[in-house]
Order: structure tokens, then sequence, then C-alpha cells
């Protein structure tokens, strides 16, 4: 399989934001580090996630990947080419190739458009096609995403959809291009529960019919162990752990994996499991731990880890770990 | 006699759109010590049905029918004032969002104080203070955090100062609607633990509201299956597992993916919840159900006793039994 | 289609519309009220040639001074005016003032808001300083200024209005495109490959225009009493129209001598206009907020 999306010592600092004084007096100024130098890569026609808690840089990271934020530092492929710097006509025609969906369906569709236009109008911005022979393609999307009869929704705006529609009239934005790679942060975390599956099985058929790769986001490992074919563990910016799902869940390394699975309910009253505790809370991304920034909280850890940081290695075939101590 | 008797429970949303039955004819008891999960979609009533425990249904919601007795009494029925010694001492109520329930003007002190104060006024603040200390070490936070602001803690913090709050006054029972939704999964473990260990410790019954079945079949002793205010499916969290009878409560279990489980297939439910203020007629499911039977789309199922305190609003399993 | 069938699909449009408002409370109620008070009000100007009973500049119709009889409703001014041609005619003026000064905030308070917050950044803070000097001002001293510098006239007036409820207009805006930037959709415009000026008036344009027209309504109103202060203390237009805010002026001089007529007609009409956009405006920001809807 060849690599579609691929992504090196990727950066993501933010200034923070301070008063006028602060910013005449302050020797240095602060960054959050969303994104501390990862490296990852994602292969055509598989479904890549990165997981992990709020604040853990993965939004962020698919963000950039998109090109919707600039990289601190750190280099972008799509398809073997650098696309990190490109800008004006060769970006807007990047766009057709990668899409996005977004958390929040209520957010993600302009109020004022009637669906028709909040689906079809990515079109007319790249002069594809115009009225009706934009509806057709419209019609022929809505259809794919599961909206039938597909005329009965193209007047309609949005808030006359429920949250589940809505998030397939997203879908149906983001693949009325025919892309190769869609960012889908947290697509189905807002949907209620009896309409998710639906949902995440549409985007597994799109992806056989479209020949569709994803670059999945979510914090429910539960969603992401059924849905994804690799899996990536963030922390504070980093990658702490990655590996095909398989090997992720029966042999998760990092103590952190560890920790996140042992807290994700089971739904079974009958199944007692041993859980493993963590101290403390995520620290601030403003103040990274020196060394391994898990040691604050790591129930394994040694004097080691709190001056060096741990590189992430190969620690069985295409299983990696960023551990002092855990090794091949 | 039950800590909470709950009986045929009507609840409407009377909006200019038209009335929303948001629930319908519920009943169901817990005793003292017992955790009751309340399951359901949004839509579902749960939240509607948690607040009208504590008769703190949001206007324009009207409790139309039934009882919700407490130690006896019925509560539907008490005067105002009488319901604040309800309120916070007898049944506490811990809501979803723990970033915007506390008071972000005023120190976690004074929240403590003023709650411990106003239920008990011969209490000196000193003491109040004392006791709020005890409190938050039992939360796990130090004590001399009491005098900093609810922005300075993060928010599983806040959730444990609320529950905090919501345990000081030792009430019998505990409403926490949705209490870990806007958490991580991690702190959501903390939080549920938290929970867990005040009830053995205290000996309160909780009513545990979520619409994440994995959350409830792990923590709650019974569940209730709420679906667009009509209990749908009432039975202990084993035996619900073991033999789920109602057809949405099949569909909700083959929905939730389990992480120990390889190579799991997921079944979807066909459809979508329904337009509470278009109702279809008969069995509220039925459009969405696959073994829809003639009698479904005309008449309300009842709720049927299937034996081993096992409730299902279903007809499927009226053969043999009383109609109603 | 015929002119009559086009004025009738105009109408059968509106009055559904218009009825459908009366279902929606008491701020349904308010804003019909208004409407219905500034088109009466818009009515009697358009068609007061017609129906006035003498010329309202004609001096020495009547007696002078003469108080309200059947002969002249509204009695006569020192002039021997009839009150009532005047009042009739009188609204012209403001309403034309008002309509204009809010034609000319909307085109640069709009726009400059827009691409201000859009842009951000210097250009940002710039607009933002020198708008927040102007807003520093009390607005009726700085209509004065300019006013008394441009000259009079109906388009001079117009202006130095406008300059004051600019910023208004410009901060409203500013405000919401903040919060509309950041929501997910205009991302996905971007994501799509949006130009900037599609993403603004696509995207972010069409979700501000309820407030705008809120903040049109109360500058409307305000533009009138502007108007009014302006004329009355003799900013205003030349006196050979007819004009209630020189009424005013006239009115508040007859006053000591017992003649209450000259004042007390056109002060209810500015009143009243003002009224009807302020009862317009009460009305629509109840309708057209979101959290008020669902």
């Amino acid at each position: 399989m060849s690599e579609i999306v691929k992504v090196e010592h990727l950066k993501k600092y933010f200034p923070v934001q301070k008063s006028f004084l602060e910013q005449l007096f302050a020797r240095k100024m602060s960054y959050v580090k969303a994104v501390d130098d990862i490296t990852f890569s994602v292969k055509r026609g598989e479904i890549f996630t990165l997981a992990g808690e709020s604040g853990c840089g993965k939004t962020t990271t698919g963000r950039l990947i998109i090109r919707l934020l600039e990289p601190t530092v750190g280099e972008i492929y799509f398809n073997g080419a650098d696309i990190t710097k490109l800008k004006g006509e060769k970006l807007r025609l990047l766009r057709r190739k990668m899409q996005i969906i977004f958390q929040d369906p209520y957010a993600s569709l302009n109020p004022r458009m009637k669906i028709v236009d909040a689906v079809g109008h990515p079109l007319e911005i790249h002069d594809l096609a115009k009225g009706k022979e934009k509806k057709e393609i419209v019609l022929e999307v809505l259809e794919k995403v599961g909206l039938t009869p597909p005329e009965q929704f193209t007047n309609l705006h949005p808030h006359q959809l429920s949250g589940g529609q809505r998030q397939r009239v997203a879908l149906a934005r983001s693949i009325i291009f025919n892309p190769e790679f869609i960012v889908a942060d947290e697509p189905v975390s807002m949907i209620d529960v009896s309409l998710r599956t639906a949902l995440i099985d549409l985007m597994l058929n799109l992806r056989k019919d479209l020949g569709l790769t994803y670059l999945f986001i979510t914090h429910d490992l539960a969603v992401a162990k059924y849905i994804s074919d690799r899996i990536a563990i963030m922390y504070l910016g980093k990658i702490v752990e990655m590996s095909n799902k398989e090997s992720l869940f029966l042999n998760p390394m990092h103590p952190y994996t560890q920790a996140l699975l042992s807290a994700i309910p089971i739904p079974n009253p009958e199944r007692k499991r041993k859980r493993i505790e963590l101290t403390g809370e995520v620290p601030s991304a403003i103040n990274i731990p020196q060394g391994c920034r898990f040691h604050s909280r790591c129930p394994y850890k040694r004097d080691e880890c709190s001056k060096k940081e741990p590189r992430i290695t190969e620690v069985e075939k295409e299983h990696f770990v960023a551990c002092h101590f855990i090794k091949s | 006699m039950p800590l909470l008797k709950i009986g045929s429970l009507t609840v409407d949303y009377r909006t200019s759109r038209g009335t929303i039955r948001a629930v319908e004819d519920v009943s169901f008891s817990l005793e003292k010590g017992e955790t009751l999960g309340l399951v359901g979609e949004s839509g579902s009533g749960k939240s509607t049905l948690g607040l009208s425990v504590i008769r703190l249904v949001p206007y324009p919601g009207v409790i139309v029918k039934g009882h919700v007795k407490i130690d006896g009494k019925d509560i539907v029925r008490l005067p105002e004032h009488e319901l604040r010694f309800i309120r916070g001492r007898k049944v506490a109520y811990i809501f979803q969002d723990p970033m915007t329930s506390l008071n972000p003007i005023k120190k976690i002190s004074a929240h403590f104080a003023e709650l411990i104060r106003t239920h008990e006024p011969n209490v000196k603040e000193a003491k109040a203070l004392e006791r709020a200390k005890t409190v938050l070490k039992d939360l796990g936070i130090r004590p001399e955090r009491i005098n900093d602001y609810p922005h300075q803690f993060s928010g599983g913090m806040r959730q444990r100062i609320m529950i905090g709050l919501a345990t000081a006054l030792n009430p019998d029972l505990v409403i926490a609607d949705e209490p870990t939704t806007a958490l991580d999964v991690i702190v959501q473990a903390k939080i549920l633990d938290l929970l867990e260990s005040l009830r053995n410790a205290y000996g309160m019954a909780l009513i545990l509201i979520s619409h994440d079945l994995s959350i409830i079949l792990e923590r709650c002793d019974r569940v209730i299956i709420l679906y667009a205010g009509h209990m749908f499916e009432h039975a202990s969290s084993t035996e619900l597992h073991r033999n789920p009878r109602h057809p949405y409560t099949q569909g909700l279990l083959q929905s939730i993916p389990n992480i120990e489980l390889a190579d799991q297939k997921l079944a979807a439910i066909p459809g979508s919840p329904p337009n509470m203020l278009n109702l279809p007629r008969g069995c509220r499911f039925w459009p969405r159900c696959s073994y829809v039977m003639k009698i479904c789309r005309t008449k309300e199922p009842p709720l049927i006793d299937i034996g081993h305190n096992h409730f299902v609003r279903c007809f499927k399993y009226s053969r043999g039994r009383a109609k109603s | 289609m015929s002119k009559v069938k086009i004025k009738q699909s105009i109408l059968a449009r509106l009055i559904p519309r218009l009825t459908s408002l009366t279902k929606k409370g008491p701020s349904g109620w308010m804003a019909i009220l208004g409407i219905i008070i500034l088109s009466a009000l818009v009515i009697m100007t358009v068609i007061a040639p017609w129906i006035r009973p003498h010329d309202p500049i004609k001096t020495g119709v009547g007696p002078i001074r003469a108080p309200p009889s059947s002969q002249f409703p509204m009695g006569t001014n020192h002039l021997g005016q009839d009150m009532l041609s005047r009042i009739l005619c009188g609204g012209s003026i403001m309403l034309q003032i008002s309509t204009l000064s809010v034609l000319v905030c909307f085109l640069i308070g709009v726009p400059l808001g827009l691409f201000s917050s859009y842009v951000g950044g210097i250009f940002d803070r710039a607009c933002s300083l020198v708008i927040d000097a102007i807003y520093a001002f009390p607005g009726l001293v700085i209509a004065i200024a300019i006013a008394a510098m441009l000259g009079p006239g109906v388009v001079n007036m117009a202006l130095s209005i406008a300059v004051v409820y600019i910023p208004s207009y410009f901060r409203i805006v500013r405000s919401q495109v903040l919060s509309i930037k950041e929501l997910t959709y205009v991302e996905a415009a971007r994501a799509s490959g949006a130009k900037w000026h599609t993403i603004v008036f696509r995207y972010i344009f069409p979700n501000v225009i309820p407030s705008i027209v809120v903040v049109a309504t109360i500058n409307f109103a305000d533009a009138v009493l502007t108007a009014a202060g302006l004329t009355f203390i003799g900013l205003g237009v030349t006196k050979d129209v007819p004009d209630w805010g020189w009424d005013l002026t006239d009115g508040r001089a007859l006053l000591s001598s017992g003649t209450w007529w000259v004042i007390t007609f056109p002060g209810i009409m500015i009143i009243l206009l003002a009224l009807g956009f302020t009862l317009i405006e009460e009305g629509l920001s109840e309708l057209l907020n979101p959290k008020l809807q669902r």
C-alpha cells in the first residue's frame, strides 16, 4: 500500500495571548505546544485514527494536514508531494482532493443556505458546475449519504434537519469533489447513540465505494477500535504509541495507553476489571514536564524519565512506543 | 417503605408549537443504597424525569399526572417552602456541565458555607468550613484549595466539587444527570469511582442519568430504558444484559462497541427517533422496529411483567398475559 | 403578468407574513404596531400634496396665531400659515434625512466592520481606534459640529447624522463576525477552497444581517430625533420647505404667548415617527434572536 499522507516532525505552537503591558515586559514569549514533533503516515485506503484526551493535539493535527492551520515546523506530504508551503491556486486545487468533516453538526452548516447550496456551493467555488447541473450532482451525493429521496432535502434549511441528517449533509459536502482523503474530526460524538452506528457504517461504505482514505480523530477508543485499521495514541502533543488496532488493543505497551484502555466502560455488568490509576491530571500544554512528558503521572516512573525524553521506536513489527522501558 | 416511589408520572411541556409529552406514565421505586440508571437518547425524557424528582422541571414543563413520593411524602403536592427541605438536604442533583454549575465570582468556601448554613442555620461559619474541608479531602482535593475560585480548577476537579456540594449534607438520594459527559475517559472513570465510594461510605441511593449504556451497565444495579418519554424496559443490569427483551434495547446493545470483543459486528437501528410533536400512532418505536406487528401500529403496548422483576413495553411479550 | 397581478402577488406574499407575526406573541404585535404607524406616516407624507387644504408655505392663508378651529383644525402660526397643511407635508424632510443617513451608515459601517474583523491585525486595530474615538463623543455634539461645517441641506444633515451612527454598525458587525468566523461552517468553506470574498459575502454577511436590521431601526428613530434637534438649533434645511423641525423652533418662541398648538402638533408627529421605528426595532430584535426562536 502506498502512503497518501505523510507527516514529518510536525509542530504547532500557538503564542499565548498576552495583554499589552505583559508584552512589553515579558522577556520570552510563551507558547501552547499543541502539536510537538509528530511523524506518521497514512496508507491509501486505510482508516488511521488519532486518539487521545481533549487537549492532546489530535484536532490541531487534523487541521494542519488539511492546511487550515499553518504548521510552525515540519513537512506534510500528499501523494509524495510536499504541500506544506502550497499557496493560492495550487492550494485551491488541493482542496478538491482533501476534505474535512467536523464534530458539531449544528455549527458546520451555514444556517442561511439551503441544503442544495450547502452541499453544492463548493462546485461553484471551483467553477465546476452551476444551477441545474449543480443540483444534479447534489442529488447524486445526497443519495450516496442515504438522504433519500434527495429531492425532499434540497430546498430545506439546516434547522429543519436532525443532528444525524445534518451530519450526513456535511458528509455529502465533503465528498462532492470525489476527494481522496477525508479528515473526520469526531464525526459521531455528538450524534445520538442509535444513529451513530448507521453513520459509521455509511462512512465505511463510502470508503469502499469511493476509494477514500480517512484520518479519523476521536476521544472514544471503543469507536476507534470498531472503525480503524491503525491507531496512534496522543498525549500532550506527542504520539506515545502507534500500531495496528489488533496489536494495540491486545498488547498495549505504553502506560498511558494501558490506563486509557482500562478506563473505558465495558457494557457488561458481570465483567469487573482492574483499572490502572493515574495520579493527578494532564499538565498544561504551556508547561510541558521535562523529560518524558508523561512521567508526572506514570505509575512506573524512574529517575531517568524526568531527565530524558524517550524517542518513539518500533518495538514490534509496525508497533511504535515512546517509553524508555519498553524495548524490542 | 421505599426511599423513592414514582407512580404513573406524566410531564408535559406546553410550548407555543404544541404540547410535548416528555414523560408519560412512568412508575418505579428505589430502595436506600440502590443505584438506578436511566438511559435514553436526546428527547427521551431522561433529564425531565430526573428533574421531576425534585420538582424542578423547567418552564413550560408541568407535572400533569402521577406522584413522586420521597419517604412516603408526595412532593408533587408539597408547597414550595417545604420543597426546600427536600432539595439539597434529602435529594441532591448534579448537573452535566461542571463549567457553569458553579458561581464564578464565589470562592469554593463560599459555595460550601452557603449550602450548609442555608439548611443548618445554627452552624457557625468556621464550623461549616471545617466540614467543607473534610469533604474536599474525601474528594481528593487539597483542603487549602477551598479559598480558590472555580476557574482555578479543571473540569474534572469542578465536577468533584459539585459532587462534594451535593453530598455535603448527607442526602439519601443523589441524582447525577450526565455527570461525566463533558469529561475525558480517565477523569470519567475517576468521577464514577468517587460516586461509588461515596455511596458505599454513606449508604445513599444514586440515580445515574446517561445516554451511554456502557456506563450504566457497568455502574448500576438496575436500568430503565427510556424512549420518547416511555419506559421501554426495566430490569436489573445483569438481567438486561443477558436477556434484553425490547427490540430497542436489543438494537442499542448491538450498536455499542465493546473494546473487549474481537471483530465485533455492530448493527445499526434503522430510522431516527420520532418528532415529539408528532408521535407515531401506537407504539412509539414501530417505524424503526424489525418485529413490527399489526397491533403495534394502532395500539400503545402496556408495560408487561415478564418475571424476575423484568418489565417490557412491547406486544411481543403480551401473549398469554393479561392485556390492557 | 399585468401590473395588478404583480401587486396582488406581492400582497399575497406580504399578508401571510404579517399575520404570522401576530402569532409570535407580544413582540410580533409590537412590530406590527410599529409597521402600521410608520406606513401611515409615510403614506400621509406621500399623498400630502393632494389632500392638504392650503399651501403649507404660503403666508397669510388665515389670521395670525389662530387657535385650532373648524376652518384651521390645527390652528395657524405667526405667519398665518395653515398648521394642518404643514404637518401633513412636514414629514418629508425627516423621512428623507433618516433614510439617507441610514443608507450612508449601512454602506460605510457594514463593509468596514466586515473587513476590519475578517482581515484582523493592524488594519482592524486602526479602524477600531478611530471608531472608538468617534464613539467617545456625545452624538449630538458631533452632528452639530459636522453640520455646522457642511452647512444646511438634506444631504449634509444626513451625512452629519451618519457619522454619529457609523460606529454602532461597525461595532455590532465586528463583534458578530468575530464569533461567526470561528464557526466550523466558515472553516468548511475555507477547506473547500473558497476565496475570502466568497466567505465574507456568502457565509458571514447573511448571518450578520439580522443584527444589522435591528441597529438600522434604532438608527432610524435616533436619526429622526437628531434631525429635529439640528433643525431646532438652526442647522437644518432652509425655511422655504415645510418641516416639523422648523415648526418646533417657531413653536418654542411662540409658546410664551400662549400659542401651544404650533409646537404640540409637530412634537407629536416626531414622537410618533420615532415610536414607530422603536416599536419595530423592539419587536424585530426579539423575533430575530435565534435563542428565542427555538
